[in-house]
């Protein structure tokens, strides 16, 4: 039997592996199905990770690489290749070429990351032409394999990975022609729409979607309308950009099949839903990084599976299980709010949250059964984003709400 | 005298920045919230500078690309000069992370370091 | 001096059912298909049911295949190693008039010889299916009805017809047909194959390869039929239903597919194209609308993919199923019930080609055909002995649908060429992510196991480059 069994070597699962190791778990297993450790930040080539946490700016394999060599120092058992077919409470199957296992354990932490939105779930009308990626699939192909994807490109989403693909296409001599974001604000950080569109004269595309992809064979354009307040296209003002690809950069979703196939209670997120220790409904199952929800910033992925490590080996070794018995509340202007549950052990609990729009001079307010409890005041929101508050445990009664409104009054 | 609007990107606030210059000349700054907010500004309008990352080509091996970047950062106008160097590249292993792969690359005195590893 | 003794033309399902069928006469069969990969027409992108047969007005050819062949492939499935699942159908009805619309098509069931169906009431029709609308007034049951992977289906035609020594020429348009005394000379680009027979199953360009032999025979309308593709759901829907008929086709219908997904539609539009198989806002919203008239709770935020088909629509409203000058026959206007009726066409088309040419049956026909191993279906044990003697089926390639690279080295083996072609062979690519995750890796296999740069590999052939 196994102690505890991590999924996925990537941001989250070197670092709560790393930090369960430091808390007293040395029986300890990473369960990677890429070739090499570092998950997704191996194709992240760009400099601007770990700010937080290093204190310099690094890029995506740089950053991967500290983590790896405490993974390595600590003689943490890594298997590469190997992917994870199923899982139970404390219960994993997984295979790889050398054949299918199964293996108890006594806790699991979850740290299989995120997908992207595919073309399927923008239902944009069309044929099925080849030329239309992802944003990360056409990261992998750049950068990881040298490929080059499309001359003429568009790109469809103004997140961080759609603007840094931007500019990554640009560097390798293809031609960028939009950028189309439907919301009326870019969901990327505004250093990326400096850095990566106005550094290259890349036009944004704010309020405007895309009705149609043509082209049979490979992409041949696309149709570009803009939107009205309600998101809904105006056709009559659409009109038509020719390119030979297509990029999707519309979204992440947590990556929470087998959390799903285990049995574990989902939330609005479509992460699991967790209490602070970062536990699932699963009892020893705990999940951190973006498989719980998206993150904004690779060092917060760190610090919240540095936590959830820490609790999986408290777990594994003194049986301890808190009843996390206070609900965490969405209130008005907040999308999402995690963790769901919180629990009356320990002195503080750490909320992060997406706002649902952006917003200047915010006032964010905790409020426990109709009680203001605590009180922030921000210069700038945006749903790209992600906040986090800190609340004092003793403050709470029965209900921990939060609501974010815009303050007239500054 | 120049007036420029620029949005810092020193930390995601993303500040809208007032420069006033006079040639080579910084007459003031104004919109930062922090002391860097100013240091950005004023690079930014007299010597813009980027940290440029790319993948070079490996000759053999199990790896297809590793992943550089320029140290210090370089003009922004020599990015595309740089990307041309970059492309003409291509690297054995083993590398390893911190490695200089092409030493003061056009002359920008800034050096192509290797990000990723790639061991024999 | 003959080459052949027949020519297929058309790698559809009509077409590799008759190949199928001839392959157990002692001849020489070629299948000719203009694309470089098999079913790439409608065969690709319809409703994968094998429908029990109540719905095609009684007497006509569409009528006794489909029920023939509803039969045949219940025996298939095994034979051929087919995606099958026999689910049963509902035909719902909402209101009284639809209410006697069902007894009609019960009648009109038994007439074709549909031996069996079922009105179930509407705590009946609730009890079976929770997800139903419970606006459902009642329904008729028809256990018969199955779910079929149409991809799987081609596949084990042409596979069998292969093996039992049919030659498959992909890429090979037909762009002549002389006629001889003695037989054809068939054109394809600078390419010529002489035979002493034809059979036409080009799908809906079947009426302009008549037209090289027989002027204005008939001619196909093309309508476009457009469904909407959901993520897995276990459990939320078992079987097919439909709604009760209105005039064009069988409406929208929604079903779980064999491997689990949610399928809802097709709409029926006359496009008057016949190569445009592009969905459009409009048909999309008014098919996802329909689906919900049924299932309510139809969570459109899972779809995973949009597609639509172009049915081969002909003047008479039946199947023409003829030899119109000797030697040359027609299975054309193969519409729905199409794919159901494939095997009664392939048997029917085929024994007049056997007649035709007096041909006899071989001795030594293989009937069995066995598809690409599945390892994740596998028991523990067997999938063990397997990575023994081929790790590849460890490597797990495809994540959302749990395809090893052992599958996808099968799947080039047999023919695939292209990623489209390896997504309907082995499901690489076909799942959530829609090949977010896999596409560089099976460029990566596709470029070592068909020994070409990455760069001249397409999503379905030459035009379709992935990388530019």
């Amino acid at each position: 039997m196994r102690a505890l069994v991590v999924i996925g070597a990537g941001a989250s699962g070197m670092a709560a592996a790393i930090s369960a190791h430091d808390s007293g778990v040395k029986d300890i297993l990473i369960i990677e199905r890429g070739p090499e450790m570092g998950g997704i930040l191996t194709q992240c080539i760009h400099s601007g990770f770990g700010l937080h946490t290093f204190h310099e700016e690094l890029t995506g394999p740089e950053y991967a690489d500290r983590f790896q060599k405490e993974v390595l120092k600590r003689g943490i058992d890594v298997l590469l290749n190997t992917t994870v077919l199923e899982i139970d409470s404390h219960f994993i199957r997984y295979i790889n070429s050398t054949g299918i296992y199964e293996e108890e354990c006594q806790a699991i932490v979850l740290a299989m990351g995120s997908r992207e939105r595919a073309r399927g779930a923008l239902n944009i009308p069309g044929e099925r032409p080849a030329g239309i990626f992802s944003a990360g699939t056409a990261q992998h192909l750049m950068n990881l394999d040298g490929c080059r994807i499309g001359k003429k490109v568009v790109i469809l989403g103004s997140g961080d990975i759609g603007l840094i693909m931007a500019r990554r296409l640009t560097l390798e001599g293809s031609h960028v022609l939009a950028v189309v974001e439907i919301m009326p604000y870019s969901g990327g950080l505004k250093r990326n729409i400096v850095q990566c569109l106005e550094d290259f004269s890349i036009p944004l595309y704010l309020s405007h979607t895309i009705t149609e992809i043509k082209g049979k064979k490979r992409v041949e354009g696309v149709a570009v309308s803009p939107v009205d307040e309600n998101l809904q296209p105006l056709p009559d003002r659409s009109f038509d950009i020719p390119c030979d690809t297509l990029l999707l950069s519309v979204g992440l979703l947590p990556e929470n099949e087998l959390t799903k196939k285990a049995g574990a209670e989902l939330s609005s997120t479509g992460g699991p839903v967790v209490d602070d220790s970062y536990e699932t409904s699963l009892p020893g199952v705990f999940a951190a990084g973006n498989v719980l929800h998206i993150h904004d910033l690779v060092d917060y992925v760190s610090q919240e599976a540095e936590e959830a490590g820490r609790n999986a080996a408290r777990y594994i070794l003194s049986g301890e299980c808190d009843e996390a018995c206070i609900p965490v509340v969405p209130g008005h202007g907040v999308r999402y709010a995690v963790p769901q549950f919180i629990s009356r052990t320990g002195k503080d609990a750490l909320i992060k949250f997406r706002i649902a729009k952006p917003m200047r001079n915010a006032v964010i307010s905790l409020i426990s059964d109709g009680r203001i409890i605590k009180r922030m005041r921000k210069k700038v929101v945006s749903p790209g984003e992600m906040e986090r508050v800190s609340v004092q445990k003793s403050l709470i009664d029965s209900e921990l709400k939060l609501e974010v409104a815009e303050n007239d009054e500054t | 005298m120049m007036k420029r609007e620029l949005v810092c990107i020193g930390c995601p606030l993303g500040c809208a920045l007032q420069v006033e210059a006079d040639g080579g000349k910084i007459l003031s700054v104004s919109g930062n919230s922090c002391p860097k907010g100013d240091e950005y500004a004023r690079q930014e309008v007299l010597a813009p500078k980027r940290t440029l990352t790319a993948s070079v080509r490996t000759e053999c091996g199990s790896k297809r690309c590793i992943s550089v970047k320029t140290v210090p950062e370089i003009p922004k106008d020599k990015i595309f000069p740089v990307m041309e160097i970059i492309h003409t590249l291509s690297v054995r292993p083993p590398i390893s992370i911190g490695d200089v792969i092409v030493h003061n690359i056009t002359g920008t005195g800034s050096d192509l370091v290797a990000t990723s590893a790639f061991p024999s | 001096m003959m080459d052949y003794d027949v020519i297929v033309i058309g790698g559809g399902v009509t077409g590799t059912a008759i190949a199928w069928y001839l392959a157990r006469y002692d001849i020489k069969v070629l299948l000719l298909e203009k694309e470089c990969e098999l079913c790439e027409g409608a065969s690709k992108a319809n409703s994968g049911i094998a429908h029990s047969g109540y719905d095609p007005e009684p007497g006509t050819l569409k009528a006794s295949l489909n029920v023939r062949g509803s039969r045949m492939l219940h025996s298939l499935a095994s034979l051929l190693d087919l995606d099958y699942m026999q689910n049963g159908a509902m035909v719902l009805a909402f209101s009284d008039s639809d209410l006697k619309k069902l007894e009609k098509l019960k009648e009109r069931g038994s007439a074709n010889g549909v031996s069996y169906s079922e009105m179930l009431s509407k705590d009946e029709v609730l009890r079976r299916e929770r997800n139903v609308s419970k606006d459902v007034k009642a329904a008729l049951f028809f256990p018969t009805s199955a779910i079929i992977c149409p991809f799987s289906l081609v596949y084990a035609f042409a596979e069998n017809a292969a093996v039992n020594g049919v030659e498959v020429r992909t890429s090979a348009p037909v762009t002549g047909i002389e006629k001889r005394r003695d037989g054809f000379v068939i054109h394809s680009d600078d390419l010529s194959f002489a035979s002493r027979s034809v059979v036409n199953a080009a799908g809906i360009y079947a009426d302009r390869i008549s037209a090289m032999v027989v002027p204005e025979y008939f001619s196909l309308t093309p309508r476009r039929g457009e469904y909407v593709l959901l993520d897995k759901t276990e459990g939320f829907v078992t079987s097919t239903l439909f709604r009760t008929p209105a005039e064009l086709g069988k409406g929208v219908l929604v079903t779980p597919t064999v491997h689990g997904n949610i399928l809802v539609g097709p709409d029926c539009i006359e496009t008057g194209e016949k190569d445009n198989t592009a969905t459009v806002s409009k048909g999309l919203a008014a098919v996802m609308e329909s689906g919900r008239k049924s299932v309510p709770e139809l969570n459109y935020r899972t779809i995973i993919t949009s597609f639509s088909g172009v049915r081969a629509h002909p003047d008479g409203n039946d199947f023409i199923i003829d030899m119109p000058c000797p030697g040359f026959f027609n299975a054309a206007g193969i519409e729905s019930p199409g794919l159901t009726a494939s095997p009664a066409i392939g048997e029917m088309a085929g024994s007049m080609v056997a007649e035709y040419l007096k041909a006899k049956k071989k001795n030594n026909y293989i009937e069995t055909r066995k598809k690409i191993v599945r390892a994740s279906s596998l028991s523990p044990e067997k999938l063990n002995d397997l990575i023994a003697t081929n790790p590849g089926y460890g490597r797990i390639v495809c994540r959302c649908e749990s395809v090893s690279e052992g599958e996808i080295v099968e799947a080039v083996r047999r023919g695939a060429v292209t990623l489209d072609g390896v997504k309907r062979r082995v499901r690489a690519g076909m799942g959530r992510c829609q090949g977010g995750f896999c596409t560089p890796l099976l460029l990566d296999i596709l470029s070592r196991e068909l020994n070409v740069k990455k760069e001249m590999l397409g999503k379905k052939g030459p035009g379709s480059e992935v990388l530019v």
